[in-house]
């Protein structure tokens, strides 16, 4: 490995362990009747960090997300958070969807406070809450609007602002700016940098872009399609104080690009 | 629309074929067709008279009751259907024979098992409206997209607060769509109903008048029957309008 922004990088690993981990997925495997989706899952995410799951479609980046968030079962093996193994969705944990899943039917303050309408948290305590956090989207003046009103990029803001608001340790996003276009995305991938110092949260974030995972990552992992196995894990070492433009110009920034790109070249037809 | 370069007003269509009617009905050609004006005089005369108007409680009770249990039992069936594979395997084969069915057919035979009355009526709109109602309640639950009831799930809600919150909230519209096609069903239901019962309400007069050629009045009732199904029918769309906004954004 001669490129220093490698700090660490291994190929075929099957355990990845850190020194403080709030998710720990032990020896996770899924199948969906004969098709094996993932097969011996060993990872463990550190407390604060933003960590990618990154592959193309169908290596099960999705379904491992999903399992860590208890909306699937797995099939064998073991998710724990903070150190207790969980078998279903829980309050420490939140989910931002892919298509937003957010409720039509209500303005972006209910869709907001909606987490915590479901824990029982009091209206205009909820609704006090929600409003800082449509603030901190970026989304102030639009808390009577509805989804459709909104474009895109706005709406999946909603969706970021509705899992920050439940004040959960982990956030679990599933490729949340896949349906945004792509000057927002960049934007978008600025904002979840800015989100991550202010709020001291652990991300997992399923992405199948190498740029963006690169780009707002502390540490990638790297899966194999069918059965999904880790393949690789990298850790960017990004140097985030500088602008944005020059990180996306920086030559260690683009050299762990190439990086990952040859390995997953060889998944590419 | 516009014809040739000129806007042409929305009624005009309507307005024409009334001016050729009228011409026909003046010309006398057939008895069939009095002229539209002594049909409009027939009926500002019919709606005055206590027959039409304990004829019209008598519908209108029918219509009211009919629909009122095809809502309360079409909706919950349909919902269920949409959510228990059970049911929808052991309802689903009758409800979609039932809805194309030609249900007039079976009106003497809820003559004989209800009698010539008001009941037989009231069960006659309950066949024509609860199918459609059913049916689209059922479309309506099964099409709540996955990742709202995922959504739901991560933020911790339970079964029934997600069936409350979000599948009922989410099948809404289609659920007032078939009650809106349910209710122009009804107008058939009890027109058919009664035509066929032909003692009680508005086919005991279409009875009278077609049997005594008073054509004025067989064509006032029909034409106030024609403007109530359409005036209902845009009723309940102005309603879904009011929420269409969210069922078209999803």
């Amino acid at each position: 490995m001669a490129n220093p922004a490698l700090a660490r990088s291994s190929a075929g690993v099957t355990a990845v362990t850190s020194n403080d981990p709030v998710v720990q997925v032990c020896d996770v495997c899924k199948n969906y009747r004969d098709v094996e989706a993932l097969r011996g899952i060993n990872l463990e995410f550190e407390r604060g960090k933003l960590t990618t799951l990154l592959g193309p479609s169908g290596c099960g980046k999705t379904t491992l997300l999903k399992i860590i968030a208890g909306l699937v079962p797995a099939t064998s093996g073991e998710i724990r958070v903070n150190g207790r193994a969980v078998t279903g969705p829980g309050p420490e944990r939140a989910f931002v969807f892919q298509d937003f899943a957010l409720m039509p039917w209500a303005t972006v303050l209910r869709n907001v406070a909606f987490g915590l309408e479901l824990k029982g948290v009091v209206s205009a305590e909820r609704n006090r809450i929600a409003r800082r956090y449509i603030e901190q989207v970026g989304l102030a003046g639009f808390e009577e609007k509805y989804p459709h009103e909104l474009s895109g990029g706005m709406r999946q803001r909603v969706g970021i602002a509705r899992a920050f608001a439940v004040n959960a340790d982990v956030l679990l996003l599933d490729e949340p700016f896949s349906a945004v276009d792509e000057q927002n995305r960049r934007k978008f991938q600025e904002d979840l940098l800015r989100l991550v110092e202010q709020e001291k949260k652990t991300f997992i974030f399923v992405t199948h872009s190498i740029e963006e995972a690169v780009y707002v990552s502390d540490r990638i992992v790297l899966l194999s399609p069918r059965p999904g196995r880790i393949s690789q894990v990298i850790d960017p070492m990004i140097d985030r104080s500088a602008s944005p433009d020059d990180i996306r110009r920086d030559a260690g920034y683009l050299d762990v690009v190439e990086e990952i790109w040859q390995g997953l070249r060889q998944y590419a037809e | 629309m516009t014809l040739f370069g000129t806007r042409i007003p929305m009624m005009t269509s309507l307005i024409f074929w009334l001016l050729v009617w009228e011409i026909v009905g003046q010309l006398e050609l057939m008895f069939l067709i009095p002229p539209v004006t002594s049909i409009i005089a027939a009926g500002i005369d019919l709606v005055q008279t206590g027959s039409w108007q304990s004829a019209s409680m008598i519908t209108l009770r029918s219509f009211v009751y009919g629909m009122a249990l095809s809502i309360v039992v079409g909706v919950p069936l349909g919902v269920l259907m949409g959510r228990v594979k059970v049911i929808d395997n052991i309802c689903g084969l009758w409800v979609n024979m039932f809805v194309s069915a030609p249900l007039s057919a079976l009106v003497p035979i809820l003559m004989i098992l209800f009698g010539l009355g008001e009941t037989t009526v009231f069960v006659t709109v309950f066949l024509f409206a609860v199918w459609i109602i059913v049916l689209d309640a059922r479309a309506g639950v099964m099409q709540v997209p996955t990742s709202l009831v995922e959504m739901g799930r991560s933020y911790g809600a339970s079964r029934w607060t997600i069936f409350t919150k979000i599948i009922l909230l989410s099948a809404l519209p289609e659920i007032l769509a078939g009650i809106r096609i349910g209710l122009i069903r009804g107008v058939k239901g009890v027109v058919i109903g009664q035509i066929l019962v032909s003692v009680i309400g508005y086919g005991e007069l279409f009875e009278l008048y077609s049997r005594n050629f008073d054509m004025e009045r067989f064509w006032a009732l029909t034409m106030l029957l024609f403007v109530v199904a359409m005036l209902l029918s845009a009723g309940v769309e102005h309603f879904e309008k009011r929420i269409e906004y969210y069922a078209g954004a999803r």
